[in-house]
């Protein structure tokens, strides 16, 4: 592994004071190598969206430090984000919400259609463009926020449960188009899901969190399955069955303490 | 015929029969014609006023005072409610004066602002502002604080310079509550508008005017055209604003 593109150390987040005083977040240290992408599971509730969020600049951290490695291009963004659903601007088209990172980056008009387009296409929207996101269907939807956040171009991707307001079907065609897009780019990328199996599928090493507060319970290397990978044919193999079982059985202690404390 | 057709012949003729009726039940002495004209003669009342040129200069001046005081109370309105919804400290200033001023029937100031403005145009513009204004300050506030937190995540995100913000998160954001507050206000000035032109009718202008001395005068058809005019007034405005709402909101139309 290179130099981490990404470094996390002993991260923290504590919310409210005195007697409701919770910590969402504690000792988070990772590191992130470019062009990795990693997972990160746990219980709801657990902070790995807090986690998230502190890494984009959306929220500060109560102690601990954070470094993304600048690239050679400095016009770049540091980040971009694709959220858990209704983050595009119901306002614009669709082609002005997958271009919006470039706006903001004073770039033309032109420039940005033509930079937009091929993703519109990988996407397989172009015949939507100038459709608002109300007119699309969930996973439509989530198609143009993934397009939106690579348009961008930033250092590192971070997405936070994309996925999770889509059925079956559709988060397994997305998972294939997230890894098709990704193959293009090698972007380094931070996922977080509360799916065991979506994890597996997509990352290169998967974190293990703990219930509240949010601890790193393991990390465990994803290698058995070379890449480009396929979503749905992975399922059918029989390790992806077992790394399925050996993550949950660490998951499960977390959500039945969860589900004590939520009791208490 | 097909279904559409169909329905589209009963919406014209629906209302022409109800004239046919009436103009039957005029010529047949059913309907006392000191206090209901018949169509034909309202008709002719209105011909006259619009070929002596009596009817233009009453809507233009109408048209006048609502524009301005349109405008001048929306675009205030607007400025107030945006920094109101975006800042917690204004809101905190403003809020118990608007929520004061607001119930107040804005007819019932139209002395006081006969005094600051003068019987002329200056004070029915005023009380056509002051209508359109707190219902402004109120739908925009309201609009602009119920955009979805996650659209301000997703502008800092990509990061969104505040002039920015404003134009591609904030503004498009309000939008439609703003225009849902132009579409009242737009009722609201009409009616206050036609109330001040009666009262104040000392620039013998306006529609409301119009109705007002065809009262006194007993002139019963004239005031039949002032009804009919300033009902069309109505409902060309409002479909005058719903095309602009359609052309700056198209995400709620398309």
């Amino acid at each position: 592994m290179n130099a981490p593109k990404i470094k996390i150390d002993r991260l923290a987040k504590v919310f409210g004071e005195d007697e409701r005083r919770t910590t969402a977040l504690q000792d988070f240290t990772l590191s992130v190598g470019e062009g990795e992408f990693v997972c990160v599971v746990g219980p709801s509730g657990c902070g790995k969206t807090t986690m998230l969020r502190i890494v984009a600049g959306l929220e500060k951290s109560s102690s601990g430090s954070l470094a993304i490695a600048p690239g050679a291009d400095k016009g770049r963004p540091q980040n971009a984000m694709v959220f858990q659903e209704q983050g595009l601007f119901p306002w614009m088209t669709v082609i002005d919400n997958v271009a919006y990172g470039l706006e903001m980056r004073g770039i033309g008009k032109r420039e940005r259609q033509e930079r937009a387009e091929p993703f519109l296409e990988m996407i397989g929207l172009t015949r939507f463009r100038n459709h608002y996101p109300q007119q699309l269907s969930g996973g439509m939807r989530q198609r143009v926020s993934i397009a939106r956040a690579f348009v961008a171009d930033p250092e590192i991707l971070l997405m936070d449960e994309p996925f999770a307001a889509l059925d079956a079907q559709n988060k397994l065609i997305m998972q294939d188009e997230l890894l098709r897009i990704w193959e293009g780019t090698h972007k380094t990328v931070l996922f977080i899901t509360h799916a065991v199996d979506e994890a597996i599928a997509l990352g290169d090493r998967i974190v293990v969190m703990t219930a509240q507060p949010g601890r790193i319970k393991a990390i465990v290397p994803v290698d058995q399955f070379p890449r480009p990978r396929k979503a749905v044919e992975l399922r059918g193999d029989p390790r992806f069955g077992a790394l399925q079982l050996e993550i949950w059985r660490m998951l499960e202690d977390e959500v039945r303490t969860q589900r004590l404390q939520a009791k208490s | 015929m097909k279904q559409v057709n169909k329905e589209r012949a009963l919406t014209i003729l629906s209302p022409l029969a109800v004239l046919a009726v009436w103009q039957l039940a005029s010529n047949m002495g059913l309907v006392n014609q000191r206090y209901v004209p018949s169509p034909v003669t309202i008709a002719e009342a209105g011909w006259s006023l619009a070929v002596s040129g009596e009817l233009g200069r009453h809507i233009a001046a109408s048209l006048r005072r609502l524009f301005l005081g349109f405008a001048l109370g929306a675009v205030p309105g607007m400025a107030i409610g945006i920094v109101m919804g975006l800042n917690r400290w204004v809101r905190a200033i403003v809020d118990p004066l608007v929520a004061a001023l607001y119930p107040i029937p804005k007819i019932a100031i139209l002395p006081l602002l006969m005094l600051a403005f003068g019987l002329g145009d200056g004070s029915k513009v005023a009380v056509v502002a002051m209508s359109v204004l707190f219902l402004t300050i109120i739908n925009t506030s309201v609009g602009v604080m119920e955009i979805d937190r996650i659209y301000f995540d997703v502008a800092r995100n990509y990061g969104t310079p505040w002039h920015r913000l404003f134009g591609r998160v904030i503004l498009p954001g309000a939008l439609p509550s703003i225009f849902a507050g132009l579409r009242i206000s737009l009722g609201v000035s009409l009616v206050v508008l036609v109330g001040a032109e009666f009262v104040n009718s000392t620039s013998r202008s306006g529609i409301g005017y119009l109705i007002w001395t065809s009262w006194e005068t007993l002139v019963v058809e004239k005031m039949f055209v002032g009804i009919i005019v300033i009902t069309i007034l109505g409902v060309v405005t409002t479909f005058l604003l719903r095309e602009v709402e359609r052309r700056l909101v198209p995400w709620r139309y398309d």
